[in-house]
């Protein structure tokens, strides 16, 4: 069964199988699950209504007289709007590196973890603790005690490999908050793949090792193969979550110099915040949606994979 | 690496010197990962004069007078995080577990569809109806509330919770329910005699989940809040003044406001694997 097949057709699970339920019993059923759903579909899926019904009007806050109609028109802006189109370039450029090399370092912290040694139980609280930072504070932190051209640490501890008062925030802004996204994310995927290494039947790398196989052609043939869904829900989850960055951006370089930082959340808390443009956020948000639906759709079928993958082996 | 057998000698000797290596390298790289943390927290015990130095200062008198500083004004933006965050969970947990119930023991017909409607509304960006969210809650008068950030981050977590709290409920033994079912015990007595007691240890998890993500949450907030419901990221914000010296002064409020999740994280760890993956990591 394919995982598209999951999703669109469900099919019982064996053992949970519902038996010929009668039509009382069905509802009987279904109450429990009603206040959350209804719950859900209308805190969630109504802004997204009313956010399509405002990308076709004109309406600004500081302007009175209220909405009114005007087609197409924000969205014509939109698609000729050159902010608009890099923030979306940008957004795509910060959430895929910033999840690739928070999955590689977390592999790696993830195998450092996976022995026994001195004193791990401390290594794997200091490691997950970046994780559990306020966004807000770890941005402010990293913005001026760490990275200030003057006072930062940073500068500081590069010294002796010829690194002098760089002003990070202005010279290399993008690549600063890629860098605390990545500080904040790596202990997440350390976490998904130490679980997905943990859960690797010990027999097997027992039975490689004493076929003698080498450390790096078991990682590559055995380990690797199996941590792959866990890699793969690591990727996505991180993705859910990296793409709405916010904080690091509002508050350790506004979404500057320029426009340097601005992603595509930036750029909409912009709009309404700055430009008072609430059609015209509307229209971009519409389309980030439709955006966002489309690479959810792929999204939807590998976790679908991975959960019935977990849901087969756990 | 460190794989190669060594088949004569005592194994455990041969192998010290390669675990010792280990151990220096995961705490070498355990610290400098680290560091930041530990600066921001280093850095808020100085006095505001020590904080701005080249090179900076690591021998220094600690104080306390940035903290007594940052507590000042704390207070309101204190109690409107710890009501949003405790009311979002309290509503996250009273919708969420007979939600899963209805996912998971008893099963609804199509309870795979459910289950991805809920993931789905974690794939909507939320930040693209912000505009429209502020208008809905001017009108609503709702704007500037607690309620309304309590109602948001309920359904921000919730659909995270759900999962969550199903894949405790499938691990309750099937021979329970059915013993339980034998006695003529109800549905409620199910939840409540059965299930209930046996996940606890999985809803207590599944709240600090929702805990540690409301409580960090900014960008609602931001948008959303001015002065009434305004919490503790905001005040993180407003810590940091237009002119003169702050750094230690941001320090000790940024410490102070990471410290409690900080600390539930760290209580919690064993399940953050868990939630973080919805469930579908044990």
């Amino acid at each position: 069964m394919t995982a598209v097949d999951s999703v669109a057709a469900p099919q019982p699970k064996v053992g949970v199988r519902p038996r010929a339920a009668s039509r009382r019993e069905r509802w009987v059923r279904r109450l429990p699950l009603l206040p959350a759903l209804i719950y859900t579909v209308v805190v969630t899926q109504i802004p997204f209504v009313v956010t399509l019904w405002y990308s076709f009007q004109n309406y600004f806050w500081d302007q009175p007289g209220g909405a009114h109609f005007t087609g197409l028109s924000n969205y014509r802006t939109v698609f000729t709007n050159a902010s608009f189109r890099g923030s979306l370039v940008r957004s795509v450029v910060m959430t895929a590196s910033a999840v690739i090399v928070a999955m590689l370092l977390g592999v790696a912290f993830a195998i450092l973890l996976d022995r026994k040694f001195f004193g791990r139980g401390v290594v794997r609280t200091l490691i997950i603790t970046p994780f559990l930072v306020m966004p807000a504070a770890a941005a402010l932190v990293w913005a001026v005690p760490m990275l200030d051209p003057n006072f930062g640490l940073l500068n500081y501890l590069l010294a002796p490999f010829g690194v002098h008062h760089v002003a990070w925030l202005s010279v290399h802004a993008l690549g600063s908050v890629i860098v605390v996204m990545i500080w904040q994310w790596t202990p997440f995927m350390t976490l998904i793949v130490l679980a997905g290494l943990q859960s690797q039947p010990p027999d097997t790398l027992e039975a490689a090792k004493v076929d003698g196989a080498g450390a790096l052609a078991t990682f590559r043939e055995l380990t690797l193969p199996h941590l792959r869904p866990y890699i793969e829900l690591g990727i996505l989850l991180g993705s859910i979550y990296l793409v709405n960055t916010f904080d690091a951006v509002r508050l350790m370089t506004n979404g500057g110099p320029g426009t340097a930082t601005t992603n595509l959340p930036f750029f909409l808390y912009q709009e309404v915040n700055n430009a008072f443009d609430v059609g015209g956020a509307a229209a971009a948000g519409v389309v980030t949606v439709f955006l966002t639906i489309i690479v959810a759709t792929f999204a939807l079928r590998m976790f679908a994979r991975v959960f019935q993958f977990e849901e087969a082996s756990g | 690496m460190t794989a190669i057998t060594v088949r004569r000698g005592p194994r455990r000797l041969r192998e010290l010197p390669g675990k010792i290596g280990w151990a220096v390298l995961a705490w070498a790289v355990a610290i400098a990962f680290f560091i930041p943390v530990l600066w921001m927290v280093i850095t808020a015990f100085k006095p505001e004069s020590a904080a701005e130095t080249w090179p900076p200062k690591f021998v220094f008198t600690p104080t306390l007078a940035e903290f007594r500083l940052a507590v000042t004004g704390m207070g309101p933006f204190l109690l409107h995080s710890v009501l949003a965050t405790v009311g979002s969970t309290i509503l996250v947990l009273l919708l969420g577990v007979p939600a899963a119930y209805a996912l998971s023991v008893h099963p609804v017909g199509r309870w795979r569809d459910g289950l991805f409607f809920f993931i789905s509304t974690k794939m909507l960006p939320i930040v693209a109806a912000i505009g429209p969210l502020y208008v809905i809650a001017l009108h609503t008068h709702l704007l500037d509330s607690i309620w309304l950030l309590v109602i948001l981050y309920t359904a921000m977590n919730l659909p995270l919770a759900v999962w969550m709290i199903r894949s405790f409920m499938l691990e309750v033994p099937k021979e329970l329910l059915e013993a339980a079912r034998l006695d003529g015990a109800g549905r409620l007595r199910e939840i409540g005699g059965v299930i209930l007691p046996i996940i606890s240890p999985g809803l207590v998890s599944t709240a600090l989940i929702c805990v540690i993500f409301a409580w960090n949450e900014l960008f609602l907030a931001i948008n959303l809040t001015v002065t009434n419901a305004a919490t503790l990221p905001m005040f993180l914000i407003s810590s940091v003044p237009q002119e003169g010296l702050f750094i230690a002064h941001l320090c000790a409020a940024a410490t102070i406001a990471s410290v409690p999740v900080i600390i539930v994280g760290w209580i919690a760890q064993r399940s953050l694997v868990r939630g973080l993956s919805m469930g579908a990591i044990k």
